[in-house]
């Protein structure tokens, strides 16, 4: 009985040729290098291969909630003052621990009604307000949604602003994106990086740049001495801050707690080079908003000292004299070129919301790479070709068929890869290699069924028949424990580790159609050649 | 060509000899676990950092050992790293209880006890300002060329392109063909133009060393992980459970639930009697194991169910002999054939992929072993115990296939 194939056979060709134009894409030339360019542009490979660096970094979103609660307490202190309400402070009792409580001490219990007009609207809405019996304090608790909200904005800007660090350094084909791992993380992953210190320096870099005015003497030696000088405790509206490495002279200073100009009040920045010292520096511009506030401060406070603060560090203090309206410029320390592209390009970006906690690193060398390709390509090499050896020795014609089977699939599982754009990574090339073993199974399941078979007296044609029947349900199962476990590994693996799940499921799902439907179809070419009873190789 | 004709080993008659074969590799891996190396986990779960150092020469680790600890690196253990020859060493720095903003001083500890207190030519050129080649980065070693400008080029584009072109030509050279390492400045001749490597004799060094590879993974995240780990563990086993309930009969997939417990226990064990470290990739290599090793066990099941439907009179010990006895090629044969790529990858797969090919290589052997030895004999225990207790002594045929 003749079978008619035409029709699977073309399907088998067409998924072929479908495949291998998924590895190769179309080749920009017929040289052998064209040809390379275009396959290791269609195959990416996993950082472990290329070599770069992973990061997950915590974004202390904590620090957001602060700092908003920070400019709102400095802007209940305002409106109260404007509207003649007089109070000792406004404060935060509890900073570290409660960054979201703001207390006002002293209020005049007669006047409640008009605090609560002052703090009813946006106050009202993003807080909880309480008051206490005599109507003398004030509580402001921040409402749960407003810091939730406060930290899904934090960690969604940090991300947005480390990707433009990242992208502003020339890092090709980054991923910066939030790690459900953890709560408020960001995974980063750096391919074909380096230069790794001073990636890390730009992306962890807050860059907020806030300028304060600097309250008393200074600099003090040391905290403990400042501490002395004035009297064992610092006012709660000021802070004592250091120096940054390399400014001269170093020490602390007491600076007043709110910044004159903040982080989001820098338009733009740009480096230049000191006309006195050639030294390079660093202008900045303020917004029109911030330029009008601080041309007000600076002519009323003509002559007293202002600290520029990066990173809560002083790179700077200068005596103001005159007015400012918009425009400043950091130099101090012992800035390079180097330095000061990066700090232009940090500003220039926007400052980081909160700081970022480095929680995990993985950094491969590209020599590491390198040599790893190499030994998984030789290990895949070595293993296939046992593999093929040994079904070409054990089941002779047979084998023919099981190799073609096996060759068909390792081309649609990498066809696969091409077209999804998934990553090859070293434990990816284990999976090729593990589908390589694995896939060669089924043919043995089919095989062994049809020589028993023929023992049992079937015919070629029956036996065969008989062979695939049987042996499908078992190759199914075995199959589906497989890519579950397979799956379970994809749902909580991480990088390398989700790349061999995929190309293990993708190889196996591909055994389903090359082992059973392919190797049939060549068995059945066979028959068809075959006179009916003629014994055939197995 | 077979290598098995018909074969009629009686199995179930070597029952007590597989116990006692399970009984003493699975007890001396829990005693291992229990007693003496515990179970290895690598700075993935543990936290901490390790950094991968490959060396020019061969590295003289009592002398590395005084320089992490002149560093200010106590007890940082420096070992070797795959086959000697490879001349790499690794140094871990077990977790800094500190804090997790204090992650990247170990790093920064380690590299320099290996550039100043280390290598010898580190020691000579510190402070001079010189290049170390080995371990400079392509950006910083094009920048260097751009200042030196040894082709006299000036500033401006053309140099630019002129010199990232060479310092790449030289990078590639060391860490795609020579794995991080320049054995001397003399050997770029064909590489870099000779002015380029004029400046390079004068104004750089070769530390004789080459970071490959760096881990910094914080207490937290080596925390989350162990967690993920176990679980996916153990849904893993619940999913074969739930399938094979589904496709056989509940007790088939305790069975061979079983008998994948029993795989990765002595699997584990082998990691922990072997102090090996069990890293992710590990974990990925387990859980394809529980996947994989119930394929043979599948194959017999299947077979033993074909064969309860067509003869129910046979004692079930007679017709699970016949059923393994009747698969056993087959079974050998698939976990051959999968064998023998994993020990392919185990021999030539490298030292990054070694943990993983030695959980499947052990895995695979034991998973094979335990579908015979395991699974299949506690069919008839459940069907022997069933009959003691008066029960229907029929072992359930399962749903049809």
């Amino acid at each position: 009985m003749r079978k008619n194939l035409t029709q699977k056979t073309i399907l088998i060709v067409a998924i072929l040729a479908v495949c291998v134009l998924g590895i190769t894409g179309i080749p920009s030339g017929f040289s052998v290098s064209a040809l390379k360019q275009s396959i290791l542009s269609r195959i990416q490979l996993g950082l472990d291969l290329k070599g770069g660096t992973h990061l997950v970094l915590q974004v202390m979103v904590n620090e957001a909630v602060g700092t908003t609660t920070d400019s709102d307490a400095e802007h209940i202190k305002e409106a109260l003052q404007q509207n003649g309400i007089k109070f000792t402070s406004v404060l935060k009792p509890d900073a570290k621990n409660h960054p979201e409580v703001i207390q006002i001490n002293g209020a005049p219990p007669d006047r409640s009604s008009d605090i609560n007009g002052v703090l009813s609207g946006q106050y009202a809405q993003e807080y909880d307000i309480a008051t206490n019996a005599n109507g003398t304090t004030w509580t402001l608790t921040m409402k749960p949604s407003a810091i939730a909200d406060i930290k899904t904005r934090a960690l969604q800007q940090s991300i947005e602003v480390i990707r433009q660090r990242v992208d502003s350094l020339g890092v090709t084909e980054p991923v910066v994106q939030e790690y459900n791992l953890g709560s408020d993380q960001i995974l980063v992953e750096l391919p074909g990086i380096d230069d790794f210190s001073r990636v890390r320096s730009v992306i962890q870099s807050t860059a907020r740049l806030e300028l304060h005015l600097v309250l008393g003497g200074g600099p003090y030696t040391s905290e403990q001495d400042a501490l002395n000088q004035l009297g064992g405790s610092v006012p709660y509206d000021a802070k004592l801050v250091q120096t940054a490495p390399g400014v001269n002279p170093s020490g602390w200073y007491e600076i007043r707690g709110a910044a004159e100009v903040g982080g989001t009040d820098i338009r733009s920045a740009r480096v230049s080079t000191n006309s006195n010292t050639n030294q390079p520096e660093v202008d900045f511009y303020l917004t029109t908003a911030a330029g009008d506030h601080f041309a007000q401060f600076t002519s009323a406070n003509k002559g007293k000292p202002l600290a520029v603060v990066l990173d809560n560090k002083i790179q700077e203090v200068a005596n103001i004299e005159g007015q400012i309206r918009d425009q400043g410029e950091i130099s101090g320390g012992s800035m390079t070129m180097q330095d000061a592209t990066d700090l232009a390009m940090l500003l220039n970006t926007g400052s980081l919301p909160a700081s970022l906690h480095y929680l995990q690193e993985s950094t491969i060398g590209p020599s590491l790479g390198a040599d790893s390709i190499r030994q998984g390509v030789m290990a895949a090499v070595v293993g296939m070709l046992a593999v093929l050896i040994f079904m070409l020795v054990y089941y002779k014609g047979a084998g023919i068929n099981a190799d073609l089977a096996l060759i068909l699939n390792l081309v649609i599982l990498l066809g696969f890869m091409g077209y999804t754009g998934s990553v090859l990574t070293l434990p990816g090339i284990a999976g090729v290699i593990l589908t390589v073993g694995m896939g060669v199974d089924s043919n043995v399941l089919i095989f062994e069924r049809i020589r028993e078979e023929l023992r049992a007296g079937k015919s070629p044609a029956a036996a065969v028949d008989q062979g695939f029947a049987h042996a499908w349900t078992t190759i199914l199962d075995t199959h589906v424990t497989t890519v579950v476990s397979a799956a379970i590994l994809f749902l909580f693996g991480t990088g390398p580790v989700k790349g061999f799940a995929v190309t293990l499921t993708a190889g196996l799902c591909a055994n389903l159609f090359t082992a059973v439907f392919v190797s049939r179809v060549i068995f059945d070419a066979h028959l068809n050649k075959k006179l009916r009873g003629e014994p055939i190789s197995i | 060509m077979e290598f098995f004709g018909q074969p009629k080993v009686d199995w179930l008659g070597k029952k007590w000899y597989f116990l006692a074969f399970s009984l003493i590799f699975s007890v001396s891996g829990v005693l291992s676990l229990l007693f003496w190396h515990h179970l290895p986990l690598d700075v993935d779960f543990t936290g901490g950092t390790v950094v991968q150092v490959k060396f020019a020469q061969k590295p003289d680790i009592g002398r590395l050992r005084d320089a992490a600890q002149k560093a200010g690196l106590k007890d940082a253990p420096v070992v070797a790293y795959g086959a000697a020859a490879n001349d790499e060493v690794i140094i871990t720095l077990p977790e800094r209880k500190s804090g997790e903003s204090q992650l990247d001083a170990g790093r920064a500890a380690i590299v320099s006890a290996l550039t100043t207190g280390y290598s010898e030519t580190g020691k000579a050129n510190a402070g001079t300002g010189k290049l170390d080649l080995d371990n400079v980065s392509s950006n910083a070693l094009a920048d260097w060329l751009e200042q030196k400008d040894p082709e006299h080029m000036g500033l401006g584009d053309n140099a630019t392109v002129r010199y990232t072109q060479q310092a790449g030509a030289i990078i590639d050279y060391r860490d795609h063909d020579h794995s991080g390492i320049i054995a001397s400045i003399n050997n770029l001749a064909g590489v870099a133009d000779a002015a380029v490597l004029n400046e390079l004799k004068q104004g750089a060094y070769l530390s004789g060393f080459s970071i490959r590879n760096v881990e910094i993974v914080g207490p937290q995240v080596g925390e989350q992980l162990r967690h993920q780990a176990l679980a996916a563990t153990l849904y893993s086993l619940a999913g074969m459970l739930i399938y094979l309930w589904f496709r056989f009969e509940l007790i088939y997939g305790v069975a061979a639930v079983v008998a994948v417990f029993h795989d990765t226990i002595i699997t584990v064990g082998a990691f922990s009697l072997f102090n090996r470290e069990i890293s992710l990739t590990v974990i990925a290599a387990i859980l394809t194991l529980i996947g994989y090793s119930m394929n043979d066990t599948i194959v017999v099941f299947d077979r033993i169910r074909e064969n309860l439907r067509m003869n129910r009179r046979e004692p079930l010990a007679d017709l699970v002999n016949r059923s393994i006895n009747q698969t056993l090629s087959r079974t050998v044969l698939t976990s051959g054939l999968t064998f023998l790529t994993v020990l392919s990858l185990y021999i030539f797969g490298g030292e990054v992929l070694r943990g993983f090919s030695f959980a499947l290589v052990i895995g695979i052997l034991i998973g094979t072993y335990s579908s015979i030895a395991v699974a299949a004999p506690m069919l008839v225990a459940y069907q022997d115990w069933r009959s003691r207790r008066g029960k229907s002594a029929a072992l359930p045929v399962g749903r049809r296939s």
